[in-house]
């Protein structure tokens, strides 16, 4: 493996031992993990396995209680989730980070508003700012009726679509989707499929977490699969076929039985 | 991936849904609609009731007067209260500045301008202390500054005891300022030449050595209105004010996003703080001693302003305009029944059935155009 990779460039965000504890909770137990440039990286796991909590200490919300990250081969701590910010890194969080009593334009902007003027009396562009929200929303599929319209009002997978359009729009080096989809229609989940597709082939580095293996089967490069705060392999899209994913999934469980037991649904 | 990007492509186009904003939704969004609403119905109550001088100008001037003082306060509060956060000390902070602006000119013998810069720096450091400690311990910003409204209101009478051996009312202020310049920017009247050309014009209502019977608008009104409108510029067109609705929208959603969450907070009482102070030094310039009881509850008007202006209690909502009607209807309700037939101790009354009718409406049109579910 190690040999293989030699000769291609460095990863551009690299996460070495990482380990997590909540107090007496154990949430990462020593988890490595990289991103080269152009590539996906799909997290996947069962639910507590640690993904989230992984991809927050990629993006300065968690402090790693141990280990290293390093972004273009350089070690980098991150302070807050702006220093991840500033260095490119792009996250839609599961909770996706949205203030519903503010508008759109304002939560698609939040912390990286653009500014016009001369110092002391700088002020966003509003006019600027409402012709990109609705933009980029238009891109993924949604169209927003009026950018001036408080978050709370929109529906769960529109609220999940700002999101992931804010993180596209800002995202200089990596992306990271925590469970982007996971309230979407069809339509608009094709469309953020499509959407990382197309943020790979850009030359960034994405990494998605997704329950649905059919989804990471559709964009993924690589796979990592998390069990109980540790790595059970990483694997690339030619060494493991669909069904074995599935069953490294749900942590060893006896999947057949359940299937077999619902009539071979899932 | 043709066929899939058809699909919302074509449901793009034509949104049967999309339909234009009606001016009364985009009125219903302005926080400040129901203090609008309130001071209008104030004014009716008035126009009715009260003695026609209450409408005058000098009527005007005596109702301003005391609304700014509370007004700028309510402003800072307003902030903070977007901000998501309390501050119950500022009353208490009046008192405080007061004593520390006192004692520079007083007992410390300084010109008026370092007495003026260090009672504002004194404030914002003291404001700021506040703000670490509610960010720090993630106590209720309710009890901390709770707290600190007695610890600064008995410093306050410790230390005027101490500055003036034993009294709780520290004068000579006016003999120690003397003359300066700057002191006409924090006390007297403003725009007086101009009330003198409106008088010699016959304009307005003068005395018969033909003064004008309204010599100027009071340096406290002119503060009042010029911060409303510089901290209505700053919450909806900077990126600070976009900071501070989203820091008390969602604090923990907002530092995710990269906002600054605790600089936004500690700034923002730093600013309430200095609001104070600013009270402070007009109200003790104005009276020319300052004493303990300066600033007495003024946290509660302040807080009920901001809420009658369209503040939310809980955060991230909320107009510094709403806060700027909301201390005029103050103004006019508790100064304006002494123009009626009406006993002025309705006034408490009326302040608490205005609060209440303030949060059930901020409530309403919350979960309207918010769609909060
Ligand atoms: N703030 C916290 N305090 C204590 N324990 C935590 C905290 N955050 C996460 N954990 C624990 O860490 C473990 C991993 O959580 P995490 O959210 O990373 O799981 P996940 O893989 O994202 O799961 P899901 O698929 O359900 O989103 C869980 O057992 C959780 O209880
Ligand atoms: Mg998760």
């Amino acid at each position: 493996m190690a040999d293989i990779q030699s000769n291609s460039p460095a990863p551009i965000i690299e996460a070495r031992d990482i380990v997590k504890h909540y107090g007496s909770v154990i949430a990462l137990s020593g988890i490595s993990m990289k991103v080269l440039e152009g590539e996906v990286l799909c997290l996947l796991g069962d639910n507590g396995a640690g993904k989230s909590t992984l991809i927050k200490t990629l993006s300065g919300v968690v402090k790693p209680s141990g280990g290293e990250l390093l972004v273009d081969g350089k070690p980098v701590t991150f302070s807050s989730p702006r220093d991840a910010l500033d260095a490119g890194i792009a996250t839609v969080y599961q909770d996706l980070a949205m203030i519903p009593l503010m508008s759109v334009t304002r939560n698609f902007f939040m912390g990286r508003e653009p500014r016009k003027g001369i110092p002391p009396f700088r002020y966003i562009d509003f006019k600027h700012c409402d012709a990109v929200t609705r933009e980029e929303m238009h891109k993924i599929g949604i169209d927003v009726r009026d950018p001036n319209q408080a978050v709370g009002t929109l529906s769960g997978g529109e609220r999940q679509c700002v999101a992931i359009a804010r993180a596209v729009y800002f995202g200089a080096k990596v992306l990271i989707l925590d469970e982007p989809t996971s309230a979407l229609g069809v339509a608009q989940t094709s469309m953020v499929l499509k959407y990382i597709n197309h943020v790979q082939q850009k030359g960034l580095g994405v990494i998605f977490i997704t329950h649905n293996v059919r989804h990471a089967f559709a964009v993924g490069n690589r796979f990592t699969i998390l069990n109980r705060g540790k790595t059970l392999g990483t694997y690339a899209k030619s060494e493991i076929s669909i069904d074995e994913l599935q069953n490294m999934m749900a942590g060893g469980k006896e999947l057949q039985a359940l299937s077999n037991e619902l009539g071979g649904t899932i | 991936m043709t066929e899939i990007s058809k699909i919302p492509a074509a449901s793009i186009k034509s949104d049967e849904r999309l339909k234009k904003v009606s001016v009364l939704t985009s009125l219903m969004r302005r926080p400040e609609l129901g203090a609008v609403a309130g001071l209008v119905m104030v004014v009716i109550f008035f126009f009715f009731t009260a003695d026609t001088s209450m409408f005058s100008l000098s009527g005007m001037m005596t109702i301003l007067a005391p609304a700014s003082q509370l007004g700028i306060l309510a402003i800072a509060a307003s902030m903070l209260m977007i901000g998501g956060e309390f501050d119950l000390s500022i009353g208490s902070m009046v008192a405080f500045a007061g004593l520390i602006f006192g004692g520079l000119l007083v007992n410390f013998g300084q010109p008026l301008w370092i007495a003026i810069l260090f009672t504002l720096l004194f404030a914002a450091l003291l404001g700021a202390v506040n703000g670490q400690i509610v960010i720090r311990t993630r106590l209720p910003s309710f009890i901390v500054t709770l707290a600190f409204l007695f610890i600064l209101r008995g410093l306050t009478l410790v230390g005027l005891k101490w500055a003036t051996g034993g009294s709780t009312q520290l004068r000579g202020i006016s003999e120690a300022v003397g003359d300066t310049s700057i002191a006409g920017l924090f006390s007297g009247l403003a725009f007086q030449g101009f009330f003198a050309w409106l008088a010699e014009n016959n304009l307005i209502e003068k005395f018969d050595n033909g003064m004008p019977k309204v010599a100027g608008v009071p340096v406290s009104v002119v503060w009042f209105v010029g911060l409303a409108g510089v901290a209505t510029w700053v919450l909806l067109r900077t990126r600070v004010g976009n900071w501070i609705f989203a820091v008390g929208g969602d604090a923990n959603a907002a530092r995710n996003s990269g906002v600054p969450v605790d600089h936004v907070k500690t700034g923002l009482f730093a600013l309430t703080a200095c609001a104070a102070a600013l009270v402070a030094i007009i109200t003790v310039l104005d009276a020319g001693s300052t004493d303990a009881r300066r600033g007495f509850q003024k946290e509660f008007e302040a807080i009920i302003a901001a809420v009658i202006g369209g503040s939310l209690l809980t955060g991230g909502y909320g107009s510094a305009i709403g806060a700027f009607f909301g201390a005029i209807i103050f103004g006019l309700v508790s100064i304006g029944l002494t123009y009626t037939k009406f006993d002025s101790d309705w006034f408490q009354v009326f302040l608490g059935t205005m609060l209440l009718l303030a949060v059930l409406f901020n409530n309403f049109i919350r979960r309207k155009v918010t769609g909060e579910r």
